[in-house]
């Protein structure tokens, strides 16, 4: 590196005087080099959308296909209630996302527990995971949320988006108690020993060792599970609450067109799109940081 | 030499008739080229199908209201036994672009001037008025048949029906309506008190509340007559089938002979005594 550093040259090669902006030989062949390659992505890109969009038009179906899916008068006509329709969705991740954390992070303890006085906890832990994880996620939304209620509990404690956001924080916790335990086993166990050997109780070294470590490792994988979780609220549309993909397929029904659909994805891509790209930063981030 | 004459006409005219085209395929002149399979008439309905409009999720049976109509029409048609192939088809599949899969699909398709613009619809076989199912402890509550009474409940409704538009528009419930995705989840919301009342059209009102409810009771009917968009069912034909004048022929001599009528007095349980709501 630092041979590379001592010999500069400008741009165009010919070697720079003292003092002068610095620019190594080996970033002008980087700087070029990520230039072409933008070049050449952007070129097939452009291609290939030309493509698509001439050749798409000339299938025999393509008029009936933009009727049905891609009809303008009707997505203006319905988005604004889809729109209306999303804030339900936004509503029931909003407390359901942060219950999840929290109950995912209390499983994944318990899955730990290594006195073997805890030994119920941590069957417990595993038991849950197993089923809850095994369990389709719209099983469990039937189950809790028509079951419980049909026990005979009364208004308004039988509210389907009391029992149906229960439903996914069950599932959703089994998950994301998989992703702290994973991030709580990366962290070494000399770690551990060291915070014991230095007098730390059993759970002050896992508040103030290893769970700092362990939740900045995980948090990339939990961005995930947090994206998905926004699209499968919508499954709580199956025991009544009419969010953003119910009131879609109210739409399509009522009009026969596809287009209502359409919409709710706009909708739900608007969101995730940001998020995934937020966790993908953080990942980059953290590979970085790793590197150094 | 006359009579040999004519003896060898007679033969030629038999041997002439045996050479016609036989009458294989089945059908008559307005169907002859316009079915999805020729020769045979393919009638989609749904999976399942519910009672009382099909019985025992088999409509090639001929049980149930939908299921004899649908017999009755091909039959006028010029199909019988094997020459009817049944398919099942949702709504979504019927409302999709491309080829369809059927000849006409019926199962209480509601008839609307949205839906006219993407598929056909046959002339109407069945009206159906709008019933509000509710279970009993409702109606102890002091639930009545009045609009103002009824407004106050929490509603429910299957979501691919016009009951969602019905509730909105001619009751204007207080809270917001809960929707559902077919008969038995409705219930099933019904059963867990989630919703109070819902809104089915009257026959499968009467079903539910007489097999698959303990406590279900009908609070009350509206008119037809009287709802912004009454539930004509009609039978469901891809977009400018030239079968559509088939079936409404089929369907207009069973109106005006009486078979449609005697078919739903037979299937469809009599409606007489249900309050209507005011």
């Amino acid at each position: 590196m630092s041979a590379e550093k001592s010999s500069t040259y400008h741009k165009n090669g010919t070697p720079l005087p003292a003092g002068v902006p610095q620019i190594s030989r080996r970033q002008i062949y980087e700087n070029r080099a990520k230039r072409r390659s933008i070049i050449t992505a952007s070129l097939s890109t452009v291609f290939v959308i030309l493509l698509l969009s001439f050749l798409i038009p000339l299938t025999p179906g393509w008029e009936e296909v933009k009727k049905s899916f891609f009809d303008w008068n009707i997505l203006v006509k319905v988005f604004p209630a889809l729109l209306e329709a999303f804030l339900v969705d936004i509503m029931i991740f909003a407390w359901s996302s942060v219950a999840i954390a929290i109950l995912g992070l209390v499983i994944a303890i318990c899955r730990n527990a290594s006195s073997p006085a805890f030994y119920p906890l941590r069957l417990f832990g595993t038991i849950y995971t197993d089923v809850f994880r095994g369990v389709p996620v719209i099983l469990a939304i039937y189950l809790i949320g028509f079951g419980i209620p049909g026990l005979g509990l009364d208004r308004p404690w039988n509210n389907p988006y009391i029992w149906g956001s229960l439903a996914l924080i069950l599932s959703y916790s089994a998950y994301v108690a998989e992703v702290y335990r994973a991030g709580i086993e990366s962290i070494h166990k000399s770690q551990k020993a060291a915070a014991l050997s230095l007098g730390l109780s059993q759970m002050d070294t896992m508040r103030y060792v290893i769970l700092p470590q362990a939740i900045r490792r995980v948090v990339p994988a939990m961005m995930n599970n947090f994206i998905s979780l926004q699209k499968d609220v919508a499954l709580l549309s199956f025991i009544g609450p009419v969010e953003l993909l119910r009131q879609a397929g109210v739409y399509k029904s009522l009009l026969a067109n596809f287009t209502p659909y359409v919409g709710a994805a706009i909708i739900f891509l608007s969101v995730t799109i940001p998020a995934t790209r937020f966790a993908d930063h953080l990942i980059q981030k953290q590979n970085k940081q790793r590197s150094q | 030499m006359f009579h040999k004459l004519k003896l060898s006409f007679y033969l030629f005219i038999a041997l002439l008739a045996l050479s016609m085209p036989n009458n294989i395929l089945a059908g008559n002149a307005c169907t002859n080229g316009n079915l999805v399979n020729p020769g045979v008439l393919t009638i989609a309905s749904g999976n399942p199908g519910y009672a009382p409009w099909v019985l025992d999720n088999a409509i090639e049976k001929g049980k149930g209201f939908e299921a004899a109509v649908a017999h009755e029409v091909a039959k006028r048609m010029g199909f019988s036994g094997n020459q009817i192939k049944w398919v099942s088809a949702s709504f979504d599949q019927s409302i999709q672009p491309g080829v369809k899969n059927f000849d006409f699909n019926l199962q209480q398709f509601s008839i609307s001037a949205d839906r006219e613009k993407v598929v056909d619809f046959s002339i109407p076989y069945y009206t159906a008025n709008m019933a509000v199912l509710v279970r009993k402890h409702t109606i102890e509550k002091g639930a009545k048949a009045t609009l103002t009474s009824v407004r106050k409940l929490v509603w429910g409704a299957v979501a691919n029906t016009t009951g969602m538009p019905f509730i909105k528009t001619v009751i204007t419930p207080t809270t917001s309506i809960l929707l559902y995705d077919d008969n038995a989840d409705a219930v099933g919301a019904l059963k867990a008190k989630q919703i109070d009342a819902a809104v089915f059209d009257l026959p499968t009102a009467l079903f539910i509340s007489a097999v698959q409810m303990d406590d279900g009771v009908i609070l009350g009917q509206f008119p037809a007559a009287d709802s912004t968009n009454p539930d004509h069912f009609g039978m469901l034909l891809s977009e400018g089938s030239p079968l559509r004048a088939c079936v409404n022929e089929a369907l207009s001599s069973m109106k005006s002979d009486g078979k449609l009528a005697k078919i739903e007095a037979q299937w469809l349980q009599n409606s007489t005594g249900i309050p209507v709501i005011k």
